[in-house]
């Protein structure tokens, strides 16, 4: 994604350029553009009982003004004043959050054996520690079931360890979902954290360690500075797709586990309120948005390094 | 000589963590009790079970022949995309262009499935494999653009340039000099679109109908009636497949790095 624009102005398609462009950027248009542009529409509409459950905005038959006067931000007032609501945002951005620490803090230690392994096993080593990822994700969630359960794996062998008499409540619990998450998107933090720790030159480290540094000093001073950006590139990686997360929620979280992508969800399929579904879409994206900017501005410094 | 050690640790417990829910589920798919907890023997009763669960067989070939068509759709179009970024240089609409290419990358899955349907009622189009061949097509396209491109822009240029001076059309060019050169990665961005279509679940629940129920959607009710042993013998399937394609996908690149792209 760092490519930088080449130089030049910016000018006009030839004929023959435009032919190998239409058809990518008519799908473009089609199924990334308009569907934003519809969410954004949808959402400043009221629900009604009809096919499709919306009432039509910028409907030009009565004329634009008297449209533009019935464009609501009810959904949106919705939004706000649905405590639900407001709370599902503040669970999914603590869970979202927690999962990201947690998964800075397993893959630093795991990205840095990595790459300081011998060079001709590295390729290998950061190829099986990411091939799970590639692997199906709704299983890599259902095997976290089989584990957490009551009836599951980790109780069972705690309590024929004899370590607790009766099982530890895993299941269904913000926990749950905070490993779910951790576990799914792992590879997301230990991609960007492996490429920024490998690529360090080891002579930099070398140095430090001859001027004295003990070699917890030359990591907190040297290691762990470098590789901000991987960090940041990681935390990112997993943060964005964490909050709007759907699938793990549902089923390793309980009831009681409010996260935005779920309360979407269910408002559209269940409730079927679509402009509330939209409105929340909407936010989702803005709540995003701030991240996203931050992460193409990491992007933009790193293409100028 | 004790970093080596904790390195070594290190490794071996992040690879247990990475591995150890996957290797438990695959061991579970063959045994003979019901219960994750209590090994009953060695079994294969579940896939036997599988083997006749018309359902979810049907709902394997829908995935399959889905992921197969909306694949081909996305490694074209990300092709032509590809080249467009890498080739064109400066032109009017570009940052818009590549902004939307990859904006999928960083959209929250409901949301664009969400606005994926919502073209589709739009549009007025029945529910059902076309739209979900569409969606899929259309969110795996910028992942197959990123790899496309990443190829062509590693492939020197003037390869292509000498061909237009010898006489070839670009589009001759193209097809003659660099499609052959950037083949491996054009075959890997087809297979992880593959892949991609083959694990949705999200954006195939809002863009599918009745009639083209796909194997995610259908593991998924089973997952949520609780664990179920057939579920795990499918699991252990698709976990073979996608080793397979990935497999497959690593040796293509190899060979890429090794024939310089002769293959």
């Amino acid at each position: 994604m760092s490519q930088s624009p080449p130089p030049g102005k910016p000018r006009k398609l030839t004929r023959g350029e435009w032919l190998v462009i239409a058809a990518p950027a008519a799908w473009i248009a089609l199924f990334f553009l308009a569907p934003f542009a519809l969410i954004v529409k949808i959402s400043l509409s009221q629900p009604t009982q009809a096919r499709p459950p919306y009432e039509p905005v910028f409907d030009l038959t009565n004329g634009v003004v008297a449209k533009l006067a019935q464009l609501g931000f009810d959904a949106y007032r919705g939004l706000a004043a649905d405590s639900l609501y407001l709370d599902s945002y503040l669970s999914s951005l603590g869970i979202a959050g927690a999962a990201t620490l947690i998964s800075l803090l397993i893959a630093y230690p795991f990205a840095l054996a990595i790459a300081r392994a011998p060079r001709r096993w590295r390729p290998l080593l950061i190829g099986l520690a990411v091939a799970p990822f590639w692997t199906s994700f709704l299983i890599r969630v259902y095997a976290w079931i089989a584990l957490l359960k009551d009836e599951g794996f980790i109780n069972h062998a705690l309590m024929w360890l004899g370590l607790i008499d009766a099982p530890l409540p895993l299941f269904a619990t913000r926990g749950a979902v905070v490993i779910g998450i951790v576990y799914s998107y792992l590879p997301f933090m230990l991609l960007p954290l492996y490429a920024a720790i490998e690529g360090q030159d080891p002579s930099l480290r070398e140095a430090a360690a001859d001027l004295g540094a003990s070699p917890a000093a030359v990591f907190l001073r040297v290691t762990l500075p470098l590789s901000r950006r991987g960090i940041i590139a990681g935390a990112l990686l997993v943060f964005i797709p964490a909050v709007g997360e759907f699938v793990i929620p549902d089923l390793l979280g309980g009831s009681d586990t409010l996260m935005i992508g779920r309360s979407l969800w269910n408002d559209f399929f269940a409730n079927r309120d679509w402009p509330a579904a939209c409105a929340a879409a909407v936010t989702l994206l803005a709540l995003l948005l701030v991240p996203i900017l931050f992460f193409e501005r990491a992007q933009m410094r790193e293409g100028q390094r | 000589m004790s970093a080596r050690l904790l390195r070594n640790a290190t490794l071996v417990l992040g690879f247990a963590f990475l591995y150890g829910p996957i290797a438990i589920l695959t061991a579970m798919s063959f045994n003979a009790s019901r219960l994750v907890t209590v090994w009953g023997g060695f079994s294969t009763k579940w896939y036997a079970a599988l083997a006749h669960d018309e359902r979810m067989l049907q709902a394997a070939g829908v995935s399959l022949s889905a992921a197969a068509l909306s694949a081909l759709i996305a490694t074209v179009n990300g092709v032509l995309a590809a080249v467009a970024l890498a080739r064109f240089r400066a032109f009017r609409g570009r940052s818009l262009f590549a902004g939307a290419l990859y904006a999928p990358l960083v959209l929250p899955e409901v949301v664009f499935g969400l606005g994926l349907l919502l073209v589709f009622v739009a549009l007025d189009v029945e529910r059902g494999f076309v739209t979900l061949v569409l969606a899929h097509a259309a969110f795996t396209m910028c992942f197959a653009t990123v790899m496309i491109h990443a190829a062509l822009k590693d492939c020197d240029p003037t390869l292509e340039e000498a061909a237009a001076d010898l006489g070839a059309t670009p589009f001759r060019a193209f097809l003659l000099v660099t499609l052959p050169l950037i083949a491996p990665s054009v075959v890997s961005a087809y297979l992880l679109a593959f892949t991609l279509s083959l694990d949705d679940f999200v954006i195939a629940s809002f863009t599918t109908g009745p009639g083209a129920t796909t194997l995610p959607m259908r593991i998924y009710s089973q997952v949520r009636l609780g664990v179920s042993p057939e579920v795990n013998a499918i699991s252990t399937l698709l976990l073979g497949f996608v080793a397979l394609i990935l497999t497959a996908s690593a040796l293509l690149t190899r060979g890429r790095a090794k024939g310089g792209g002769a293959g």
